[in-house]
């Protein structure tokens, strides 16, 4: 890990959007590519990357849609650059095929997605939290990544310095998922010193062009490959075809069984070292709130206001939503009573919930179409019911 | 004392939206409290309603939507019917007095007047129409204080509109400092 470049860090105290926020935090992670197609409620993060990447040496190029900007960041990736791309709902369907393109290429990028109520065009201004599930499955075929879940817009600011860093780590694209209220929300942020932000930086071989060096071979005791960059004299393959540890193509079963396993176990395997979450008043908690971005703001409330009734109620909010904290949400089904759920989708990760519990205590799942939050109220009245 | 809530509605055009980020600028980065806004507006980017909602607390703030404000703006009659019955019974109202006429609020809410636009326009700008209010506003409710909302003023505008706004900001304050101290009516 080194530091932030104090050239492009925005030090001190600010009044930022969670869109900005993120603008902010990409920079502040080194990223200097940005790809986009605007579309609310994620504009702001775009418009603010073309405003300030003149001055840090950066560029954000406008493509002609989503399916242009979700390739571009990738060629920018193997061109040496940190990079990102921008998008809401629509953008994001149109997204998926890259996704798993990222994925199989093993190209660490970040993602940002600034949910919006849909189907479709659904929402266009309102908030909803109902990708959550094709963050995890959209693009065809198995694959893992990594998404995160902030719910303020200073931890849009610090978890896309962590998505970047998580990247870079694992190789693989991570998904900053933010919902139209965390994102057009304006906080106070504040920007550490640089030599206080950590990045780490891109992992490149050294070996020499010609002493064999391989694109995709599990490197220094981990499952993660080393990289080179495009320009650097390597002869290199990169393709959405199952590949061999050099990258050219092989059409055969224990080639893809070799690349899949790794693509999956590299993020299982370090699901420890991945995963976060914040929980609160667990000990001896009987019903356990899981919540994530701005609904786990919304459930606080009706948390307050269960315990002011004497329920133990405590709260456990998804960082990561994928990797999922399962070891953690198992470890309390045994202890608890119930889990609620509220999302603002209609059962989503309540579902995830349910798989890890398995049957060992009751998951109440508190579904909300989106276009705006939760009534904290019932959220409240699915925690009594719970206990009751 | 617990939150204060805060609603600021007007029409897309009347800088709102920036209205509110300099109050709850204010109170998060120069006063030393916490303070969250959220927005509403609709797809186009001009004379549709539109509302800035703060929330300003000594203590972090966890639910960041206003549902009955303790304290409003209206710069538009639209705004002012729509919004003011959320407004506490013993809220405050401040309005643009030109262009909101009040009707059937509670005997009990306190609403003070300033012709926010024209005062703007003496000043040769009517787009600082905001930043008078925002002055106005400092004056009679005394959330933030003078020297933050004067801070937060420079802070947002453009650096070459500083002079004119810091003028619209003590022309709005003065008014209300002025109303204050003046006979009841």
């Amino acid at each position: 890990m080194s530091n932030a470049n104090p050239s492009g860090t925005l030090t001190g105290s600010h009044y930022l959007d969670g869109d900005h926020a993120c603008s902010e935090g990409a920079i502040a992670a080194g990223c200097r590519f940005a790809s986009g197609y605007p579309i609310t409620p994620s504009t702001e993060v775009v418009e603010r990357l073309s405003a300030r990447f003149p001055r840090v040496g950066g560029r954000f190029i406008q493509l002609e849609d989503e399916l242009g900007a979700s390739i571009a960041l990738l060629g920018a990736v193997w061109g040496g650059a940190k990079a990102c791309t921008v998008t809401s709902g629509p953008g994001f369907s149109l997204m998926m095929e890259h996704i798993g393109y990222a994925a199989i290429t093993e190209t660490p990028c970040v993602y940002i997605n600034v949910q919006r109520a849909g189907p479709s065009t659904g929402l266009p201004t309102q908030p909803a939290q109902g990708d959550m599930m094709q963050a995890r499955f959209g693009s065809h075929g198995d694959y893992r990544l990594i998404a995160l879940c902030p719910n303020s817009p200073q931890e849009c600011f610090d978890l896309t310095v962590e998505a970047f860093n998580l990247a870079e780590e694992f190789r693989v694209p991570v998904l900053v998922m933010l919902d139209e209220v965390v994102g057009h929300m304006t906080e106070k942020v504040v920007i550490p010193p640089a030599e206080q932000i950590k990045v780490s930086e891109r992992r490149y071989t050294k070996k020499k062009p010609g002493e064999g060096f391989k694109l995709f071979e599990a490197a220094n005791g981990s499952m993660v490959p080393e990289m080179v960059k495009a320009g650097d004299g390597y002869r290199i393959h990169v393709t959405g075809l199952t590949h061999d540890d050099r990258g050219y193509p092989a059409m055969n079963v224990p080639t893809h069984e070799k690349m899949q396993l790794r693509l999956q176990d590299k993020i299982v395997e370090n699901a420890d070292r991945i995963v976060r979450w914040e929980e609160k008043d667990l000990d001896g908690a009987d019903v356990v709130v899981v919540s994530f971005g701005i609904t786990s703001r919304v459930a606080e409330r009706a948390i307050k206001a269960a315990r002011e009734q004497g329920v133990k109620v405590g709260s456990f909010r998804l960082i990561t939503a994928w990797p999922f904290p399962e070891k953690q949400i198992a470890e309390l089904s045994k202890k608890v009573k119930a889990f609620v759920v509220p999302e603002l989708n209609l059962g989503q990760m309540a579902l995830e919930v349910e798989r890890v519990v398995a049957g060992r205590t009751k998951v109440v799942p508190v579904p909300h179409v989106g276009g705006t939050v939760h009534n904290p109220e019932t959220i409240l009245n699915k925690i009594l019911e719970s206990v009751r | 004392m617990g939150p204060t809530e805060i609603k600021i509605g007007g029409l897309g055009g009347q800088g709102v939206i920036l209205g509110g980020i300099i109050i709850g600028k204010a109170a998060a980065l120069f006063d030393d409290k916490h303070s969250c806004l959220t927005q509403a507006f609709g797809p186009e980017a001009r004379g549709s309603a539109c509302s800035a909602q703060v929330v300003v607390d000594a203590e972090p703030i966890l639910y960041p939507y206003v549902h009955n404000p303790h304290l409003m703006v209206a710069m538009s009659q639209d705004a002012f019917a729509k919004f003011s019955p959320e407004l506490r019974k013993d809220g405050t109202l401040i309005i643009e007095e030109d262009l909101v006429k009040p009707t059937g609020l509670p005997s009990t809410v306190k609403v003070y007047a300033i012709p926010a636009t024209r005062i703007a326009e003496e000043l040769g700008k009517k787009m600082v129409l905001n930043i008078v209010m925002v002055g106005f506003f400092t004056a009679i409710t005394g959330l933030v204080s003078e020297q933050a909302a004067r801070e937060a003023v420079k802070d947002s505008v453009p650096p070459a509109t500083i002079d004119l706004n810091m003028k619209a900001f003590d022309r709005g304050f003065a008014y209300g400092k002025q109303l204050l101290a003046g006979p009841k009516n």
